[in-house]
This record gives structure tokens, sequence and C-alpha cells, in this order.
């Protein structure tokens, strides 16, 4: 057996022309559920727009549903987009892998844009691998930061200018690596809900909207995979928004502990989240969990209530205004990043935190 | 209907338990300081390959993996869980893969295994994370996907439904095999090990896990029972284009990696005394930070 009939599109060169500046656009492909846009999708706009200004090119989008046309378009333009592309067709909504990628794919070797952006989400990390395998480009998935920069490659004595850096933790979120993709474009990166934050666009944008056909895109066989039921339920919480988070980890010990922290989130009127190692105890939903791969949240205040500060934990709670360390252990590496290091069991400090609240409120 | 199914599955450092000599001064990762374990989705995938084996008589169950020779253990513990086979993809030119050149490297195997109708996998592994290899071997070998799989309810008439979890949700899709699943972490865990599967392949090993100097029981043991000597494939097993393979197959360089240093603020230090909580609560609300 060969390997002749493999899919790796050897027909995809580097595309030398999408290097530097003046080159093609910035792209983000916009995620919907029925015709609402993702936050994410939003947030990404906004980071996209930044890049594109950065390198001095335009700022693309890409949508695909079914029954959007006349129903997106304003949740998408004012995040500065000079060109939206909308894909409005059956089978196109709820989202299914290879309906999408062929959109993607085609469009892309159409428009050839040198980054390409899209959520962390459950579909952006079906769809962006996919697409990266067509187009053999590469992607760096769940970044945490995007920056323009410099790469030189001592061994073949090149140096790129004005690749995307995509900066992300590595190995469990012990390490942090910046990874660039030198000569093939789309440079693709996703990113979490929350990690970038979403502003309407004050610059002028060119807003221009395109419906391309369908059918001149996506093969009728991309569409034999079928969702039989959809069922999405709105965000129990509101985590990602919270003024005020109190953080739970291992140090909790319980259940039961966590319900100290619910009645002082409550207090508080904030949220209650919890680190991978709380989840994975048990002690609290999986939808709640703050970190690299879970939420990420920037509230006024964090209260990290015995939690010893992974590195993957930090990178979803390090940009909050005021924190609060509540730990027995006085080293516990999370102390280092507080404003406020309490040192005490969370069993004894919680509940004089609300105490104490309730006396001083009124 | 018989199925072939085809379970991927990474050896990797067991990250989620990192101790205090895992980086090296240098900040580099010491390998060496974390365990190498079956990757955790994977053994969810596993399991669902072993039910569906249960449930289609005449079915078989083979795990393919990549990496060093070590790595044999991957198929060994699967062996033990009730796989019937499994290829070690081992070979120098794979080194420095990313998830483009991985998932090259895999698609030329399944592609040299043939006929394969449902590959199932972890959604990601826990060393980086990416959740990418999945999809790029569907892609790789034309194949539908199915990601964040939490079970396989059936397969039937060619087509297996599945139900999946999305974000803020679940969706049930049906899809035609063959077909590339990946198993988030939210599926049934793995069966444990079956004593008497451990006794009858303990000591299955791939080649390049054996020591050069052979005793002489052990040989005859390998030669008496085929059953222990374990597929190991090369590049060129799999008839793999070199340059597709590894670090030369892998659009993405690593730009710069470095320890996580923070950079420490100027921190109050608080007794858990009713005092100071009392004065904290006091300055926060002074201050509005609370309200």
């Amino acid at each position: 057996m060969n390997t002749g009939n493999l899919q790796t599109s050897s027909q995809t060169t580097p595309l030398s022309a999408g290097r530097g500046a003046g080159g093609e656009a910035v792209f983000v492909y916009v995620e919907i559920e029925a015709t609402t846009v993702a936050e994410v999708s939003q947030e990404l706009l906004t980071k996209g727009r930044k890049l594109a200004n950065e390198l001095g090119v335009e700022l693309h989008a890409v949508v695909a549903g079914t029954g959007i046309k006349s129903q997106v378009e304003d949740q998408i333009l004012p995040y500065g987009v000079d060109k939206l592309f909308v894909f409005d067709g059956e089978g196109l909504f709820p989202y299914t892998s290879a309906p999408h990628t062929d959109i993607l794919v085609n469009l892309f070797k159409e428009e050839k844009p040198q980054i390409c952006l899209m959520g962390a989400t459950v579909i952006g990390r079906d769809l962006g691998p996919r697409v990266s395998s067509s187009l053999t480009s590469g992607l760096t998935a769940d970044c945490t930061e995007l920056e323009i920069g410099e790469y030189e490659d001592k061994k073949a004595g090149k140096v790129y200018k004005n690749l995307l850096y995509q900066i992300r933790p590595a190995f469990g979120g012990n390490i942090v690596a910046t990874i660039v993709n030198p000569d093939h474009r789309p440079q693709m990166a996703t990113v979490r809900s929350g990690v970038m934050q979403k502003a309407l666009y004050e610059g002028s944008a060119k807003g221009e909207v395109v419906y391309p056909e369908v059918s001149k895109y996506v093969s009728p066989e991309a569409y034999v995979v079928k969702v039989l039921d959809h069922h999405v339920e709105a965000a129990k919480h509101n985590l990602k928004g919270a003024p005020i988070v109190v953080a739970g980890g291992y140090g909790v010990g319980s259940k039961e502990g966590f319900e100290q922290l619910f009645q002082l989130a409550k207090v508080l009127h904030g949220e209650v989240g919890g680190s991978r190692a709380a989840v994975d105890a048990g002690w609290i939903d999986h939808d709640r969990q703050i970190g690299q791969t879970g939420v990420t949240v920037h509230p006024k205040v964090y209260i990290a209530c015995g939690i010893s500060g992974q590195i993957q934990h930090i990178a979803g709670m390090q940009d909050s205004n005021i924190i609060i360390s509540v730990n027995s252990d006085p080293d516990a590496p999370i102390n280092k990043i507080a404003d406020y290091v309490i040192t005490g069991t969370v069993e004894e400090v919680v509940p004089k935190l609300i105490k104490y609240y309730k006396q001083n409120s009124k | 209907m018989s199925l072939k199914i085809v379970v991927l599955a990474k050896q990797v450092p067991d990250t989620r338990n990192v101790g205090p000599d895992a980086m090296t001064p240098e900040g580099t990762v010491n390998r060496a300081a974390l365990p190498a374990i079956f990757n955790p989705e994977d053994m969810n995938a596993l399991e669902q390959a072993l039910r569906l084996k249960e449930q289609h008589p005449g079915s078989t169950v083979g795990v393919l993996t990549m990496g060093p020779p070590r790595a044999g253990e991957i198929i060994r513990q699967g062996l033990y869980r009730g796989a019937d086979t499994g290829w070690l993809l081992t070979d120098r030119l794979f080194a420095g893969a990313d998830t483009l050149a991985t998932s090259y490297a895999l698609a030329t195997a399944i592609q040299k295994i043939g006929n394969v109708d449902i590959v199932i996998g972890g959604r990601q592994a826990i060393d980086g994370d990416t959740a990418q290899v999945g999809p790029q071997v569907a892609q790789k070998l034309g194949l539908n996907q199915v990601t964040y799989a939490e079970e396989i309810l059936k397969v039937e008439n060619g087509k297996a439904l599945i139900r999946r979890v999305i974000d803020g949700g679940v969706e049930t899709v049906e899809a035609p095999l063959p077909v590339v699943v990946t198993v988030n972490g939210s599926a049934a865990p793995c069966r444990p090990q079956d004593a008497r599967r451990v006794m009858k392949y303990k000591y299955a090993t791939c080649p390049m896990e054996r020591p050069a100097e052979q005793d002489e029981r052990m040989e005859k043991l390998y030669a008496e029972r085929p059953y222990l000597t374990l597929n190991q494939w090369s590049v060129a097993d799999v008839d793999g284009d070199p340059q597709q393979c590894g670090l030369a197959g892998s659009p993405t360089k690593v730009k710069a990696v470095k320890n996580i240093a923070f950079q420490a603020k100027e921190s109050q230090t608080l007794t858990s005394s009713d005092e100071d909580i009392n004065g904290l609560i006091k300055e926060l609300l002074e201050e509005k930070i609370i309200g």
C-alpha cells in the first residue's frame, strides 16, 4: 500500500506572498449559535483588528450558518471588520466539520490570509485542526497571547519579519512556549473565551459584506454527518463576567467546604470557581473551572481559597485587579501574585470573611 | 457487522503530578522526572472501543501509538484490558513532530493497517492539550470526524450514532463509517486490567524494547509464542515520506520556551485572627473594592 492517496495537499505551497507588511488580511472565523454570535468571536475580532492595524492590512471575518443573513452582520461589523463573508445555507447549522472546513479551505485558497484566528471552543478545536491539515499550515491551540514579531531561523540563515507569535502555556502549564509558523499561511491560532477582551472599534473600517454562493465552496458529500439532536442551555452562572470571584482549590478539602465558598460569594454578590484539582476531585462542576483549560476571569477581586497556584490556574486569573489568597501554606506559589495573603485554613478564614463583611457593610 | 477498530493512544509524562524536580535549572522540562502514563482520555477511548467489540462479535481492537521504544508499554496496557493487537511507530525520523507531522505518521500507519472502520482516540493529550491530532488524522485519511464524543450509542447499517458534548450542551450525531472519533474525559472510565491477560501478555515487547543480549529462555519463549512480539514500524515500514515526518514535517516552530516566573507583587501578609480579617474587610469596603 502506498501513501499516494493520503490527503496531504501538496498543492498548497508556502505562500511567500503572504509574508510581510502589505500582505493579506487577518481573518477571524466567527462562531454562532443559531443567529447569535459567540462572545469569543467578538473578542477575537477585537484582537484581530489590533493585529491588522499593526501589520497594515485589513481585518476580514467569515461566518457560516442557516438563516443568518441580516441577522448576524450587526453583531460582527462594529468590531472593525473591513470585509465580512456570510455563508448562508441549509445544513450549515448546527455546525458539522466537513462543510465548514470546505468553506474555510476554499475561501482561504482564494483570499490567502496571513493569519486566521478562531475560538478555542468545541467548534474551533474541531474545525481549526482540520483546516490546518488541509492547508498544511501550522495551528497553535489555546493561545493566551498573540503578538507580532521577528523570528530568526539560524540554521537557514533567514530572518522573518512580522510573524504571529502564538504564545501558550504547555506541558500542563509548567512552561510558556512561543510558537511561530515561518513558512506556511495562514498562521492559525485558537484562543479561549475570555482571554482577549472585546471592544467596539473606534476607528473606521470598510464594513463590506459579501454573500458567496455556498455550493461553490462546499461539496454535496460534505453534509453526510447529521446532527439528530442539538441541545444548548444558557450558562448557569456568570463566572466570566463576575466582578468578584471566590475560587477554591484542593485546600478546600471537600464538597461541603465549597458550600462555604458559595455562601461567601453570595454575600459578596460574586461567583464561585475552582481549580482543576478541585474539579477533578468532584467538589465543583467542570464548567466552573478557572485556568488555561477552563474559564479565564478578570474580576475586580479574586479570592483564592486553598489554591496552591499551578501555572495553568494562574493563566486563567492573573489579570484580576485585587488577589486575596487564603492558604495554610505561607509559601504557596499563588501568594507571590497576591495583594493580600491570609495565612490560615479555608475552614477558619472563610466564615470570618463572611462574618466581618456582614458586620461592616451594614 | 464486525468492526475493525484502531485506538490512538499516547504515552505522556504525567503533567498533573509535577514535582519540584520536573523542571531543570535551565528551565527545560526534565522528562525523566515525570512518570510516563497512558494518556487519560485515550483510556476513555479504549473503553469505547472495547464496548463496541463486545457488541459486535468478530470485531478487533488494535492500539496504535507513536513514541520511543518504551512506549511499547502503551500497547501492553491495551492488551491487558482487552485489545487484540497493537503497533508501535518508532523511528528517529518521527522525532520533533508537531501535531501535523504526528497526524501524518499516524495516518500512514492507519492506511497500512487497512480497512479500518473506526479510528478512536482521546480528545487531547495532557502534555500538549491541543486536541488537534484526531481531526488532522481524519483530514489526511479523508474520513469524517466526530470530536468530544462521550458515548458511541450504537453502530448500525454502516453508521455510528454518537453523543458528544458541545459548549453548554450535548448533541447526538450520526456519522457514516469509516469515522474518526475523539473521546472526551467525561466518557465512561476504562475497565481495569484483566489478570489472565496480564499473565498472557506481560512479556509482550517490541523488538527495540528488548535487551541486546537476550537470555536463552526468553528467546525460546518469543519463538514459541509469536503474539509476544509486538508490531514495530519505522517510517519506511509505513511507506512514509521523511519530509513530512518529525521536525522536517512540522510547520510550527518553537521560537522560545520559558519557565514561568511571576512578577511578585508587594503583598500584605495577614494572619487568620479576627482582628486581621476584620481590618481587611474594613479596608476593602473603605476603598470601595467590595460593595
